[in-house]
């Protein structure tokens, strides 16, 4: 049985996660990105994803490389948000959402039969689109939620570190240092998605995804979270859907551009490096779609 | 400036914005004196009880027992107590089953099987209350062969539930799909989440619920008359016949005394004080530390 709970081990220790066995060998290579397994994060593997009967996303294959944000472009009703919530079995919380295919985080397949969706989510984090910190809750308990409800008890002082800690990573720790006790809903939308975003740190995912966290901000939120995202690399694989190509371009490594077919099913057209993929590409529709030909 | 030489004035006909005007105000009036008719039918009913029955309420309504007929005096209190306990009784069956189902409904959508769920408590808030207590008098006076307190509250729950039910419903489905995916999201499993987020999200709304079939069942007299039955005496025991308020309201409106008719005023006013200190009591203990 794959043991999720486990992190794999840190980088430079010389002992690969894929050193055990893993179906990773059986699955046929992503055509670009040779990359060496170990700086993989996320392998994705001819992902089929569906809305009831509609056909949400074909056959996609994409690597998201270890500690690089990887940004996922393309019109509206591409199926961007959709591969997205593939990554950490989100999909299947939406009614009449399955896929086939497979997705693995380090060589382990996150739809394994004997695989818990909870563990999954826990090291493959998300942000949403809007912020939504819990109503009910404070700043501090928001950021907190995580960690206490995943477990049954866990020391105020231990909530304490982890919760400045990941304020701190977010960004967000100066700001409201003296506002710990008020409703999280009473910050402002930038400072909401930042705290949305420490309270995915706060579990101390591996993977954070993002489905345009900067789409309900003002350019000055937008730009603190861009740069959060770079700090964010050393520590963190990020992937993130955007509506904003020149906001691809800021802030990621690698770009995937989707395209949809006719039958409105989203597939994949180009990924790459996104320095080469906005200057460079390798595919007129590509071209034309960075170019403001369509979309 | 504007190249527009359509040569139209912005001052149309006199006559035409003269009758929308009219229009527009007889339009509000209208819908003004249907809210005022409301309001006007619900004040006239608690300033009846009021004029009729705060005159009588003293210590002594509120603290003894009902006097033998001929005798002056009394007081109500086994009634008030029963009220309270048998309806008591009834919220602990018909919350948690009620709240529960509409977890059930909202939370694990499941199609055929929940629709038909939610169809049938539509149906059930619509049975007659004195279908109910007949019901309860088959399930649990007959086989008991005797009135019981118990029967009556078994009869209150079932009016309650399909209230609950409702309720909790709506109040759950208002829960932003977010919340729930922001949750699910950071790893928090569907019980804690619903446990810990969409439950104090919707507590409100979820409280409003349960004061309203409270306060439905406090009034309905119909299921009592073969459940509870009625008691002059104290009694706390279940299994004993119980007085409750619209029980002693009943018997004594209908009886022939004119003590009994102001006392009858007097028990229907306690009715309303006790239902609407019920449901102020509910929202101020629920007032959450962020409401402004």
């Amino acid at each position: 049985m794959i043991d999720m709970r486990s992190k794999p081990q840190p980088r430079g220790s010389g002992v690969t996660p894929s050193g055990t066995a893993t179906p990773e060998g059986s699955f046929p290579a992503a055509g670009q990105a040779e990359a060496p397994l170990r700086d993989l994060s996320l392998t994705i593997r001819d992902v089929t994803a569906y809305y009831g009967k509609f056909r949400a996303i074909k056959s996609i294959s994409l690597d998201v490389e270890e500690r690089k944000v990887t940004a996922l472009i393309g019109p509206s009703g591409c199926g961007k948000s959709t591969l997205l919530r593939c990554m950490n079995r989100m999909h299947e919380e939406t009614p009449g959402g399955r896929m086939t295919g497979h997705v693995s985080l380090h060589g382990e397949d996150i739809h394994a039969a004997g695989v818990d969706p909870v563990v999954v989510r826990r090291r493959i984090g998300m942000v949403f689109q809007k912020p939504n910190p819990f109503p009910t809750m404070s700043v501090l308990d928001n950021v907190a939620a995580g960690i206490r409800l995943n477990r049954f008890w866990v020391s105020s002082a231990e909530v304490k570190d982890r919760v400045e800690k990941a304020l701190g990573q977010a960004a967000l720790w100066d700001e409201v240092k003296d506002k710990l006790n008020q409703p999280g809903t009473a910050l402002s939308g930038g400072q909401q998605q930042r705290l949305c975003i420490a309270r995915a740190l706060a579990v101390e995912p591996e993977v954070i995804l993002m489905d345009e966290p900067c789409s309900a901000l003002d350019p000055i939120a937008t730009l603190k979270i861009e740069d959060l995202m770079r700090e964010l690399t050393n520590n963190y694989t990020i992937v993130i859907v955007t509506h904003n190509m020149q906001q691809a371009a800021r802030v990621s490594d690698k770009t995937a551009f989707l395209m949809m077919d006719e039958d409105r099913a989203g597939f994949l057209v180009e990924y790459g490096e996104t320095k080469q993929l906005f200057t460079n590409p390798k595919e007129k529709r590509t071209e034309d779609y960075i170019t403001g030909r369509f979309g | 400036m504007s190249s527009r030489t359509s040569g139209e004035s912005l001052v149309t006909t006199p006559r035409h914005f003269q009758t929308r005007k009219l229009v527009n105000r007889v339009a509000t009036v209208c819908l003004m004196a249907c809210a005022a008719v409301c309001v006007v039918v619900l004040v006239l009913i608690l300033g009846y009880v009021v004029y009729r029955g705060a005159g009588y309420i003293n210590w002594q309504f509120l603290t003894a027992l009902p006097k033998p007929v001929g005798e002056a005096g009394g007081g109500v209190a086994n009634a008030i107590v029963g009220s309270i306990i048998v309806v008591g009784v009834a919220a602990l069956m018909a919350v948690p089953i009620g709240i529960g189902a509409a977890i059930f409904l909202n939370e694990f959508p499941s199609g055929f099987l929940g629709r038909a769920v939610r169809f049938l408590a539509d149906i059930l808030t619509g049975v007659p209350s004195i279908v109910v207590g007949l019901f309860a008098y088959s399930m649990v006076v007959a086989p008991m062969k005797h009135f019981s307190g118990v029967s009556g509250a078994v009869a209150y729950a079932f009016i309650m539930i399909p209230i609950v039910l409702i309720t909790a419903q709506e109040a759950l489905r208002l829960v932003p799909n977010t919340l729930r995916e922001a949750a699910l999201a950071l790893g928090v499993p569907r019980w804690r989440t619903i446990l810990q987020v969409v439950i104090p999200v919707s507590s409100r709304a979820l409280l409003t619920g349960m004061v309203l079939a409270v306060a439905r069942a406090l009034g309905e007299t119909a299921p009592m008359l073969f459940t509870a039955f009625g008691n002059p005496y104290w009694n706390f025991d279940l299994t004993k016949p119980m007085a409750t308020l619209p029980l002693v309201i009943y018997r004594y409106a209908t009886g022939p005394y004119d003590e009994w008719h102001a006392q009858a005023w007097a028990a229907s006013f306690v009715l309303v004080v006790v239902v609407l200190f019920a449901s102020i009591l509910t929202r101020s203990v629920l007032r959450s530390k962020f409401d402004a």
